[in-house]
């Protein structure tokens, strides 16, 4: 690459070297007063033409070699293959569509450019006078018409797929975009539910908001740093943003969404490799699933980075055991919580949880022992 | 009531005279009424903005190819945009990015191209003496200016332009703070935008008049030039679609400074829940598109006319498909307002509205290809005089092709989920709109030149310049499309936040940051030739192109009129070049059937005896002189 910079350069330089060289003949020229009216003023410079009409074809020809070149040698650096079932339907689509438009784009331009060269200007010739074609102009338009049906059909139904409602048994997370990092929402180990929030409810250790009066809330817990997901298995992301539009992206994944304050959001895929497996497929023992924002959201837009963790199911279970509920690391969001869910509530909390409320009591089952035990 | 009209007639005349008085300096240049001064006015603030413009794109550039530059030679010019370390800041890294686009697509590209040339064009080609309304069209030109210097102004704040995109999406344009582009820079943004928009709405006003009602003899709807045609479509398209702006405008003002909440709702910023409860963000980005789209076409059909008579023209051939090109710009415009929602596929917009648009986008890549095979179809067997307008109009074409084809991936939602505001995005609208709009201006500037100062640009600057252009430009968007589906986010200050962008393309970015500079650099050749010529340039002859449309039948230099006698009748089509039989290669439009016997086809013999009926209608030259 730096050699073809340097070529590039050196090109520039010989190209800029002739345009100096020519201003300053143009300057010289203009010394004397300014020529009069020539009859002449639009013959054609028969020189300059074919120069012209000569780099049309050097252009195509260093052109298409230089897309050749440049696609392969660009080719390593392009996402590996998509990791979620979805992503590769449509990465084929992609590179379907891509080679139509391809043929189209290399027909087209060098047809252009040939005519180009092959029709310049000659002393003496006339162009054939060749207002309309009727039979040729249907031709032109039904082709890309059915081509473009066919794209559009294959590109709807994969859209329709994509789209469509998760399975019942996804796993669902809320991804939360803020300035500037997303708040992953997990919904427990127990329920599998995703609790109540309330944008109100915003505090400084409650960032999602999560409303405590909703019994699904309580064995939900957050992440700033990552997501873990199970493979195989459908996952069912809600999407939504604190301040501004973020938009979530996993490359890796094929999934994008914004996140739009006031208006929840979703996406639904099935992530079919682990980690662990892109690592070893990869031959890096770096890599990491990656979520980005593509919707520009101020200074920090760039690195709201967050690293998407894709594990077999076991790993997953052990690893969403280990987590803290928010209502474990912050008990004194259980004053929120209302009387009747208290019992549920208490295996959440600490042993010695504020017992201010002694009714609570009352309405204890068999879980909430140590709760009992501490108000006697 | 012959004598009530010969009454009317005399006393108009006494007024005439009194108008024939010199004009007053300010009257002729500046707060002229002249709809060729007014084109003049906005070719050159055109110009003045692109510079401006295309180097904001130049120094993000920088950061982008050479992350964590140190840009301290630019200090004087970026002052506090650059933090103690010479770095360019990340905040004014999205404020040029914004300014670039905000100044290329609505002052370069919108008024630029469509102020000059449909001003310049429409009266001379229609056969005019002026606009319908010369006051309002001096009216638009000075909303465009206070719209500019408003614009202008905010470049110098303290705490920057706005910089929320050029699509300017709230709630990050709503909330001062939630960015700082999105302080009293992004109030200016907004009255600067307003003021732009009943500029725009006053010019497509006077366009479409012009067109409908002051043509001249026999100028019947079918012999108009494409150009003009593409300016009347335009205008439509932007009487139509920018007061949808201003209400989007509008809303977000009232959201901004009178605690509305049309697109506010359930947000929590620095510490604090706003009250805002029921707007919806995506009601905005509906209003912006419904104008954001039709906003490509009303920047790209003016280009795709001047090109149409440019090719014609120097490759010496009717333009093939004439109809068809009317048809399909036709289309084109009708479609433009049904595509907009391809812009909004993963806002969470309802997923079965997505495919209908779709639909509706897909269907509009079939005028467009229609359009670039007429084009080519004019170069066969043509006789191409490479004229710098041609070569700029052959590159447009080119560039609309190649630009064009990845909107078929892009319009297609099932794979704009990955490509959605990534590079490839970039890579895709900035060829087929920017590149090949840009490519429109030029080669109009190039073709009309001689008819603006009478005087001829240096052709040899010309082909530089294009060549210079136009292999730099591909040279910047092509690698981009790779860069693209990479997946790299566009608007991204550096790329060093992540594992799939870190260390890749790095040097493909400095590649296109270099190419940059070179395409940047040789504007400055044009310029110098514009300039230049206006004032040094060899003289122009009559009609230097050898050119069928009215214009070049005015006198070199037109004056106040354009016309010094009666207005020329048109007999035919634009395009009869190199027609069988003919003595010489060209019939301008003036040219009676009766003259021709040699060329004639054999309809257009029975449309000899019209001639006298042509000729006798006077609608809008009663005094068959300038008044």
């Amino acid at each position: 690459m730096v050699y073809i910079v340097g070529l590039l350069s050196l090109v520039f330089l010989v190209l800029t070297i002739l345009v100096i060289a020519r201003l300053s003949k143009v300057l010289r020229g203009v010394n004397g007063a300014t020529p009069a009216v020539e009859d002449t003023g639009s013959r054609v410079d028969l020189f300059s033409n074919r120069i012209n009409g000569a780099m049309f074809i050097v252009f195509l020809v260093t052109g298409i070699i230089g897309i050749v070149w440049s696609f392969l040698h660009a080719q390593q650096y392009f996402l590996p293959e998509a990791s979620s079932p979805h992503g590769r339907r449509v990465d084929g689509l992609f590179w379907l569509s891509m080679a139509i438009v391809t043929a189209a784009f290399v027909i087209t331009n060098a047809l252009l450019f040939y005519f180009a060269w092959k029709y310049q200007y000659r002393e003496g010739k006339r162009a054939t006078y060749y207002p309309e074609n009727h039979k040729l102009e249907l031709i032109w338009t039904v082709i890309p018409a059915v081509v473009m049906a066919l794209l559009v059909f294959t590109g709807w139904r994969a859209w329709r797929d994509i789209m469509s409602e998760a399975p019942a048994d996804s796993m669902m997370y809320e991804i939360v975009g803020k300035q500037f990092n997303w708040i992953i929402h997990y919904p427990g180990a127990d329920d599998n539910k995703l609790g109540a929030f309330n944008y109100k409810l915003i505090d400084n250790n409650n960032e999602l908001g999560l409303d405590f009066s909703d019994a699904a809330t309580f064995d939900d817990f957050t992440s700033t740093t990552e997501l873990h997901i199970p493979v195989n298995k459908p996952i069912l992301l809600k999407i939504r943003a604190r301040d501004v539009l973020h938009s979530v992206f996993i490359p890796h994944m094929r999934v994008k969404m914004d996140a739009v304050p006031g208006m929840p959001t979703r996406f639904w895929f099935v992530a079919d490799k682990t980690t662990d497996e892109m690592r070893n497929l990869l031959n890096n023992q770096d890599f990491t699933y990656e979520i980005a924002c593509t919707e520009v959201c101020g200074r920090g837009h760039f690195s709201m980075r967050i690293r998407l963790i894709v594990e077999d199911e076991d790993s997953y279970n052990k690893w969403v055991s280990e987590q803290k509920p928010l209502l474990t690391t912050f008990p004194e969001y259980a004053s929120r919580i209302p009387d009747n869910l208290k019992g549920k509530a208490a295996k959440y909390l600490p042993e010695a949880a504020p017992a201010e409320n002694t009714t609570a009591a009352t309405m204890v089952e068999g879980g909430g022992a140590a709760a009992s035990a501490s108000l006697h | 009531m012959a004598t009530v009209e010969t009454n009317l007639t005399s006393s108009v005349h006494v007024e005439e005279h009194e108008h024939h008085e010199p004009q007053s300096f300010w009257r002729k240049y500046i707060f002229s009424e002249d709809h060729k001064t007014i084109a003049k006015q906005y070719l050159i603030s055109g110009i003045f903005w692109a510079v401006i413009g295309i180097s904001f794109s130049v120094i993000f550039r920088l950061q982008l190819g050479f992350p964590g530059i140190k840009l301290e030679f630019l200090r004087p010019i970026l002052g506090h945009y650059l933090n103690e370390s010479g770095n360019l800041d990340p905040d004014f890294y999205l404020a040029l990015v914004t300014m670039h686009g905000t100044i290329m697509v609505f002052f370069v590209l919108t008024a630029g191209l469509s102020g000059t040339f449909s001003n310049f064009l429409i009266p001379l080609q229609v056969g005019a003496r002026d606009m319908a309304s010369g006051f309002l069209n001096m009216l638009s030109y000075w909303f465009f200016f206070l719209a500019s210097v408003i614009m202008f102004a905010s470049l110098f704040l303290e705490s920057g332009p706005a910089a929320g995109g050029w699509v300017v999406y709230p709630p990050l344009s709503a909330l001062p703070q939630a960015h700082k582009g999105s302080e009293l820079g992004m109030t200016l943004w907004l009255v600067s935008m307003a003021l732009f928009i009943v500029s725009q709405l006053l010019g497509g006003i006077n366009y479409i008049t012009t067109v409908i009602n002051l043509r001249t003899r026999g100028m019947s709807f079918s012999k108009l030039p494409l150009t003009i045609w593409a300016f009347f479509l335009t205008a439509v398209l932007g009487l139509i679609s920018f007061p949808v702006l201003l209400s989007a405008a509008l809303l977000l003002i009232f959201d901004r400074s009178f605690g509305t909440s049309f697109y506010l709702s359930e947000i929590f910023i620095n510490g604090e829940a706003l009250p805002n409860v029921g707007g919806s963000p995506i009601l905005f980005q509906h209003l912006f598109w419904f104008l954001g789209h039709p906003e490509v076409y009303i920047v790209m059909l003016p280009a795709l006319g001047i090109t149409s008579e440019i090719i014609a023209v120097n490759s010496r051939k009717p333009i093939f498909g004439y109809r068809a090109m009317i048809a399909s710009m036709l289309g084109i415009a009708f479609l433009a307002f049904i595509v907009w929602a391809h812009h909004m596929f993963v806002t969470g917009m309802n997923p079965f509205l997505g495919s209908i648009f779709m639909f509706l986008t897909l269907i509009i890549a079939v005028p467009s290809a229609v359009k670039a095979f007429n084009y080519i179809t004019t170069l066969w067997r043509g006789n191409l005089r490479f004229t710098p307008a041609m070569l700029f109009s052959i590159g447009l074409v080119s560039f609309f092709i190649s630009g064009g084809v990845t909107g078929i991936i892009l319009g297609n939602s099932a794979l704009d989920i990955q490509l959605h505001d990534t590079y490839f995005v970039v890579a895709h609208f900035h060829l087929v709109m920017g590149a090949s709009s840009a490519f429109g201006l030029l080669a109009g500037v190039y073709q009309w030149f001689p008819k603006m100062f009478g005087r001829m640009m240096n052709e040899k600057l010309g082909y530089i310049h294009f060549w210079f252009t136009f292999i730099g430009i591909y040279m910047v968007f092509f690698p981009m499309h790779y860069i693209g589906i990479a997946g790299f986010p566009r608007r991204y200050y550096a790329f060093t936040s992540y594992e799939f962008t870190k260390n890749v393309f790095s040097d493909l970015n400095s590649f296109v940051t270099i190419a940059a500079i070179i395409t940047f650099s040789a504007q400055f050749l044009f310029l110098f030739n514009f300039i230049y010529s206006m004032f040094r340039g060899r003289r122009s002859p009559q009609n230097p192109w050898k050119a069928n449309t009215l214009e070049w039948t005015a006198p070199i230099n037109p004056g106040h009129g354009n016309w010094p006698g009666e207005i020329p009748a048109v007999y035919r089509w634009p395009y009869d070049y190199s027609k069988p039989g003919a003595k010489e290669d060209f019939i301008p439009q003036n040219v009676p059937y009766s003259q021709t016997p040699e060329s004639n086809l054999p309809h257009e013999n029975e449309l000899i005896a019209l001639e006298k009926e042509i000729e006798a209608q006077n609608f809008n030259d009663q005094f068959k002189q300038p008044h």
